[in-house]
């Protein structure tokens, strides 16, 4: 089966910013197709672990692999790497001063060299998908922060990436705003794209993983399919963790 | 008829004259902005690194010029180079040497202040594209940040065309100082002259400004994000 296929591993990686550890020994294997969540309290290093994983941030120890090919050495080309692990942040960071249209063509057209006439067919195909075709033209700052983060999303899903990689794409947007992303995301995953999501919504992570991934303390402390993660965690780390997601009521 | 000053425009070549003064005038201002570009992007740059002496020397610098009158910064040049060290500048070299220190420091500070307000994920989405390095900064960065410095470039200029009046302090035949020749030569003939040819040499600042300060105000609308 195809899924088996793996397409990133990390094995022991370590990143340490000078003053600890913020990651220590941490492994991990993404199949291809398989959508990973990685949850755990803040600070615990997870979105730190995204951005090692396309080389925004460097590590100390430990390899990288995309296709079976070493991406964590000295000679990585990274401008190559990254056309095939796309990336969505927080907060969305389009580029002000390009329309809709534009922010989504930079890369196809300047990185990936495309033919334009081709690159604008699928960008409209993507825009409408996402159901902004009708705003390919105007600016960002004209957007509600759930159209720009699907914008986002575009920009990285034209370049028809191997694997995703969404960093809180969630965090910053008004809670009315939420659904629309990851409505977007959960179409992804059931379309088989491979994903690593990095979120705090509980309900979604659950809908939407094949394996949760919980960090704590800068390490895999537990790894699961969702049901089996979020009904009867394993460890006391996890337990605790969650229960911060449930209130007791006040007359109990 | 007979007694209205403005007939003394045009007396002669005292419009013609005039206009040269203006010329004098916008000459240094342009080629003080041109420099205080050049040397304030540079300065600008160099007030975005970390490094603690840099930045000393540069806040140092920035605070000197900004807290000093220019009139003293001009005579400081003109007067106090020519007798301690022995240079002999001319009015108008000396006053381009202090419009240039004076907006290399302004610009400067624009510079480093259009660097910094560029979020670092701006870099990071463009990496994350798979841009190189210097596509980022040509197609993401450079054209936001000037976006930013033009229009501010552009107020520095009117600012500088407007502090050149002070030139006439240090002997420079500029506009205002041939309005004051015309005057004082027509005092007898025409002694309510002033009014005319002031007057004429603020619509002149008004006529070099004014254009300039609406592009920029466009400039700004056209770009706000």
């Amino acid at each position: 089966m195809e899924k088996n296929e793996k397409l990133l591993e990390i094995h022991h990686l370590r990143k340490d910013y000078g003053n600890g550890p913020v990651l220590k020994d941490v492994s991990l294997d993404v199949h291809k197709g398989e959508v990973l969540v990685l949850i755990g309290p803040s600070g615990c290093g997870k979105s730190t672990f995204l951005r090692c994983m396309n080389g925004l941030e460097s590590i100390q120890s430990g390899e990288i692999l995309l296709d079976g090919q070493v991406i964590s050495g000295d000679k990585t080309k990274w401008s190559e790497v990254r056309q095939k692990i796309g990336m969505v942040f927080q907060s969305y960071e389009l580029f002000p001063h390009m329309t809709v249209i534009d922010n989504v063509l930079l890369g196809p057209l300047k990185v990936q060299k495309r033919n334009r006439q081709e690159a604008e067919e699928e960008a409209k195909k993507l825009l409408e998908r996402v159901g902004l075709l009708d705003k390919k033209d105007v600016y960002p700052r004209q957007l509600s922060g759930g159209q720009k983060q699907r914008v986002a999303i575009v920009r990285a899903l034209i370049m028809k990436p191997e694997i995703m990689l969404f960093d809180e794409v969630t965090a910053a947007l008004d809670p009315e705003m939420v659904r629309e992303v990851l409505d977007v995301m959960l179409e992804l995953a059931k379309g088989g794209s491979t994903m690593v999501i990095v979120t705090h919504e509980m309900q979604f992570a659950r809908a939407v993983a094949d394996q949760v991934v919980f960090l704590d303390g800068g390490e895999i402390v537990e790894m699961d399919a969702p049901e089996a993660f979020f009904n009867c965690p394993k460890t006391k780390r996890a337990q605790k963790f969650l229960n911060t997601f449930t209130f007791e009521s006040k007359d109990e | 008829m007979q007694d209205l000053g403005i007939r003394v425009l045009f007396m002669g070549n005292n419009f013609i004259r005039l206009l040269g003064g203006l010329w004098i005038t916008i000459k240094i201002s342009l080629i003080s902005v041109v420099l205080s570009i050049f040397l304030g992007i540079l300065l600008g740059m160099v007030m975005t690194l970390k490094n603690p002496i840099t930045r000393c020397i540069t806040k140092v610098y920035l605070e000197f010029i900004r807290i000093m009158p220019q009139l003293v910064l001009l005579f400081l040049v003109y007067f106090g180079a020519t007798k301690t060290f022995g240079v002999q500048l001319s009015g108008q070299v000396s006053a381009v040497v202090v419009f240039t220190l004076w907006g290399t420091a302004e610009m400067g500070d624009l510079v480093r202040g259009a660097l910094i307000s560029i979020p670092k994920h701006q870099y990071e989405s463009g990496a994350a594209l798979g841009l190189e390095n210097i596509q980022i900064y040509r197609y993401i960065i450079i054209p936001q940040t000037l976006r930013r410095l033009i229009p501010l470039a552009i107020n520095l200029t009117t600012r500088m065309i407007k502090t050149t009046s002070l030139i006439v302090l240090i002997g420079v035949v500029e506009v205002l100082k041939v309005a004051q020749q015309i005057i004082e030569a027509n005092r007898y003939t025409v002694p309510d002259s002033a009014l005319w040819i002031y007057g004429t040499v603020f619509f002149l600042y008004f006529l070099a400004c004014w254009p300039i300060s609406l592009l920029a105000t466009w400039l700004e609308k056209k770009w706000k994000n």
